[in-house]
């Protein structure tokens, strides 16, 4: 089943997210949608599942004209999608999830024998190893992936829309996902695989068409070198590597120190589980990991957001345990959170008072009581400047802005009081390539005017790229700490949980 | 209305700004709808609110009712009686509530029907202030009927006893008022910051309590007024009522109602204003309300917000509580059982329609104001009972909460792609 994109153009007021953009994907083909942040993928995939109409343009399928007024007629026309954030209900089983929205029925009960049946069947035709007894919420987020994937072809979905699966998966589940993709593509699937992730398409596309600004600016094969697709992507060169002096070895002691750090989630599991480690001055110590295995809880720990059982947390020589986030901040600590709509910024507050949210009462921000609204106004048009973020004034509302220029607010705000130690959580995670590289650069100034850095983020290739050492987080616990120039291989399976002795041995 | 942040809410429509917070539940969200919508929108509201108005007022009027049964014979009939009712009707609120072109001329009773509209605002501007500051801190405080009323106890206790020179009686009593009140609310954020407790269920919880605490003082010895038999208080000294502001003109003067609660409720307005933009503890107030997970994060408290937020927000209705007992409540000035007159729940109406924004409080107060002293005015010269006043007041909330209907009404365009933004949030949500 052939399916085509003419002229769609979907317009959000005078924003337009998708101009006149055509796409084509054949039977048996995957299909790349390459485009950063913001390009207007998304929106033209919700349009392909008919959650949005578009204002121009039709979809054709096998070159007849469709209309999709909902999720449903999309599944009827043969479209399924997985979206990034999975739409399992997490306490049912594999079958019962993939049953609901289509229910198989015996007189007044669910037949659940008919749809066990379904996804064994379903599973071994695409050899897509799930239990359809297993409860959701206790696989790993690649099986859960998996179900979704199920789901959709349960539907007899002919065109397979991923979207941004790999987010959420190590090195090695990814490599599953790219097998199951390519024996989908084997039985006449056509597979749409949304992504910004250079080396992915490059390793599974057939075709390649990128987007920018919402217009296709381009076409490319898997061949096109990586510097090729960027500059496509981004409209100009970008420079994909950090480039950085190695970290000059101190003396001194270390300047940031953890110690024993345990923390019970309610549940009373250790989601924290006794680490340690030490971080020199004017180094940056990166933790990878699989989203899920304890980044967040250390992070929120740093911080002071939760307590944990026990620990010490040492920022030189001044020991942080029993203080208040607030104290933290004030002692020197920079922290940018990994989600930084949910934890670091107001989203209806304007981008100048966001860019205060920790300073407000701090001289020259705030005097008893009152707050200088003309300072803060200065300082926001000096943070703007200074990190070039994209507003269309420094009173519009934070949440209107794109990922990455939300981030680099939350990245100006926190570097732009006196540091002593910065931690910094997904730093690029929905941001552009060109605010990405600019984020890159900022750590690694940190670094070079000697404070210690700790970078915890689940992109492999950005801990790699920006740290001195690399610490593997797994099951809440440091497996082990590496040399930034470990193999990819080695830290995922170290990030799978591989016993870190079998790993170096190698 | 020129309220400095300008508030709004993320656009729906740009749907990959990255991971926006979820969008918020329920009550939350319905009071987000009310506080971002358009000034147009709640123009709008007031005019349908009278047109529906028009309505009662001809279906529930027994001759207008008369001439519809032979419409089709004489439709002009029907027609002109219900315009009569209708013009008839609104003629009074108007005249009742701004001016009263037929009254003699001089100038106690030429503002007069003002001053009324005036006299009911003020407990209204203060009580919407209250609840649209919680509002902003993302609380919906429901308390202000028992934050009121321990507020008007506090006051009407320093009232009794203080014979004092007028001034000094008289602020004590506003003073202790707003303590009552203060601490009242307080006590909720408190136990919503100490144990998670919802503040709407805590809030609605005090209320009994206060209202059952109030009928049982009146009847105690200490309080209650001998002379009379129904549930009624002593009054508070004279010195403790609040001076009128008017009774200085000539000629009926002495009969306008208005006092200085409509001072303090002026500078209230510009205390909030101060606060919410201008000060930090409001920067806290905000950013708790707006989003407690980066402020906390940000190293704000959020307990300490929500109690500061609660404790000002109880203390502005506990100066409510106090200009009941010592303002206009009753010709005694005492405590009664029915001292808080609704206001506790009229005020959240009132902070709705003035979109939680000091300044438009000021304005919703005013509407609000005039409907009641013009309804009164109504309901003597055409015989329309009081109700229609809480019929409109209520309709015009409606239209508020749903700014959708009243664009489709009016054919207006709305925010571009609702529909597909809420069907997008059910995705990415």
């Amino acid at each position: 089943m052939a399916l085509e994109l003419r002229g769609i153009t979907k317009r959000f007021g005078a924003l337009v997210a998708n101009d006149a953009i055509d796409l084509e994907v054949r039977p048996g083909e995957i299909h790349c949608l390459l485009g950063e942040n913001g390009a207007g993928k998304s929106t033209l995939m919700n349009i392909l599942y008919g959650l949005y109409q578009p204002d121009e343009g039709e979809i054709r399928i096998n070159g007849k004209p469709l209309r999709l007024d909902g999720p449903r007629s999309a599944i009827n026309a043969g479209i399924g999608m997985v979206h990034q954030h999975f739409m399992l209900v997490p306490v049912f089983t594999v079958a019962e999830n993939v049953m609901l929205g289509d229910e198989r029925v015996k007189g007044p009960f669910l037949d659940h024998r008919s749809a066990r049946g379904h996804v064994r069947e379903v599973s071994e035709r695409y050899g897509l190893a799930v239990d359809p007894d297993a409860t959701v919420g206790d696989l790993p987020v690649g099986v859960q992936q998996r179900v979704e994937i199920v789901k959709a072809l349960t539907r007899d979905a002919k065109v397979l829309i991923l979207d941004e699966p790999t987010a959420v998966l190590t090195p090695q589940e990814t490599r599953e996902l790219f097998t199951v993709m390519r024996r989908l593509r084997e039985a006449g699937t056509a597979i749409v695989f949304i992504t910004h992730k250079l080396k992915e398409v490059k390793a599974i596309a057939d075709r390649i068409t990128v987007i920018r600004r919402g217009k296709v600016v381009g076409t490319a094969t898997p061949d096109a070198s990586e510097a090729e697709l960027a500059s496509l992507m981004v409209g100009r060169q970008v420079r994909l590597r950090v480039e950085k002096t190695p970290a000059r070895a101190s003396s001194a002691g270390p300047a940031f120190s953890v110690r024993d750090l345990t923390v019970r989630n309610l549940a009373g599991q250790a989601v924290v589980d006794g680490i340690g480690f030490d971080i020199m001055p004017g180094e940056v110590l990166g933790v990878a990991g699989v989203q899920g295995n304890g980044q967040t809880e250390l992070a929120q720990a740093i911080l002071g957001l939760i307590t944990p059982e026990h620990g010490s947390i040492v920022l030189d020589g001044v020991d942080l345990s029993a203080k208040s986030p607030r104290d933290r901040l004030r002692a020197g600590l920079g922290f940018v959170p990994e989600d930084r709509g949910h934890d670091g910024l107001v989203g209806t507050s304007s981008v100048a008072e966001n860019l205060v949210l920790d300073l407000y009462d701090r001289p020259e921000f705030g005097r008893r009581g009152s707050m200088d609204l003309k300072a803060v106004r200065r300082n926001a048009a000096e943070r703007v400047e200074e990190f070039d973020i994209r507003t269309t004034s420094i009173d519009q509302p934070v949440g209107r802005l794109s990922g990455g220029n939300q981030q680099k607010v939350v990245v100006a705000r926190e570097m732009s009081r006196p540091l002593r130690m910065l931690l910094i959580s997904q730093p690029t995670r929905g941001v552009d390539v060109g605010a990405m590289e600019f984020i890159h650069q900022r750590i690694i100034r940190e670094r070079d005017q000697g404070r210690p850095v700790l970078l915890i983020s689940t992109e492999l290739d950005e801990v790699m790229s920006l740290s001195d050492r690399v610490a593997v987080m797994y099951g809440g616990k440091i497996v082990a700490v590496v040399p930034a120039d470990t193999s990819t291989e080695k830290i995922g399976l170290l990030m799978a949980g591989a016993n870190p002795e079998d790993v170096v041995d190698e | 209305m020129s309220e400095q942040p300008t508030e709004k809410k993320p656009a729906p429509a740009t749907p990959e700004s990255g991971r926006t917070p979820p969008p918020p539940h329920g009550l939350k969200r319905v009071v987000d709808e009310i506080v971002d919508g358009s000034l147009l929108v709640t123009v709008l509201a007031v005019v349908l609110a009278l047109f529906f108005g028009a309505i009662l007022i001809i279906v529930s009027d027994e001759e207008v009712r008369g001439t519809f049964s032979y419409f089709f014979s004489a439709p002009g009939d029907a027609l002109s009686a219900s315009w009569a009712a209708v013009g008839e009707a609104y003629g009074a609120l108007f005249r009742g509530a701004i001016w009263n072109p037929d009254s003699s001329w001089n100038v106690a009773t030429a503002i007069g029907p003002f001053s009324e509209t005036l006299t009911e605002a003020t407990p209204l501007l203060l009580g919407g202030l209250a609840i649209g500051l919680a509002f902003r801190a993302g609380l919906f405080n429901i308390g202000g009927q028992g934050q009121l009323i321990m507020g008007a106890i506090c006051a009407a206790a320093v009232g009794f006893s203080l014979e004092g020179p007028v001034v000094v009686a008289a602020v004590l009593s506003v003073l202790a008022g707003i303590a009552g009140g203060a601490l009242y609310g307080a006590l909720v954020g408190f136990l919503k910051a100490r144990t998670g407790a919802h503040e709407v269920i805590v809030t609605i919880m005090l209320n009994y309590v206060a209202v059952s605490f109030l009928v049982w003082l009146i009847t105690t010895d200490a309080v209650k007024n001998h002379e009379r038999y129904e549930p009624l208080s002593k009054s508070v000294s004279e010195a403790a009522e609040l001076p009128r502001l008017l009774s200085w003109l000539p000629e009926g003067g002495g009969s306008l109602r208005l006092h200085t609660g409509l001072l303090i409720a002026i500078a209230a307005v510009f205390f909030c204003r101060w606060l919410l933009n201008r000060s930090t503890l409001g920067f806290e107030l905000r950013a708790v309300g707006a989003n407690p997970s980066a402020a906390r994060t940000a190293g704000m408290s959020v307990g300490k917000g929500q109690i500061m937020a609660m404790l000002i927000s109880g203390g502005l209705m506990g100066i409510v509580g106090a200009t009941q007992v010592l303002g206009t409540a009753n010709a005694n000035n005492a405590l009664t059982p029915s001292i808080d007159a609704g206001l506790g729940f009229t005020a959240i109406t009132v902070a709705l329609l003035g979109r939680a924004s000091p300044v438009g409080t000021v304005f919703a107060a005013i509407l609000f104001g005039a409907l009641q002293a013009g309804g009164r005015a109504m309901q003597a010269s055409a015989g329309i009972s009081l109700e229609l006043v809480t019929v409109l007041q209520a309709l015009i909330v409606l239209f508020v909460a749903a700014p959708p209907l009243v664009r489709g009404i009016f054919r207006l365009k709305g925010a571009g792609g609702s529909e597909a933004a809420l069907a997008s949030k059910g995705w990415n949500g």
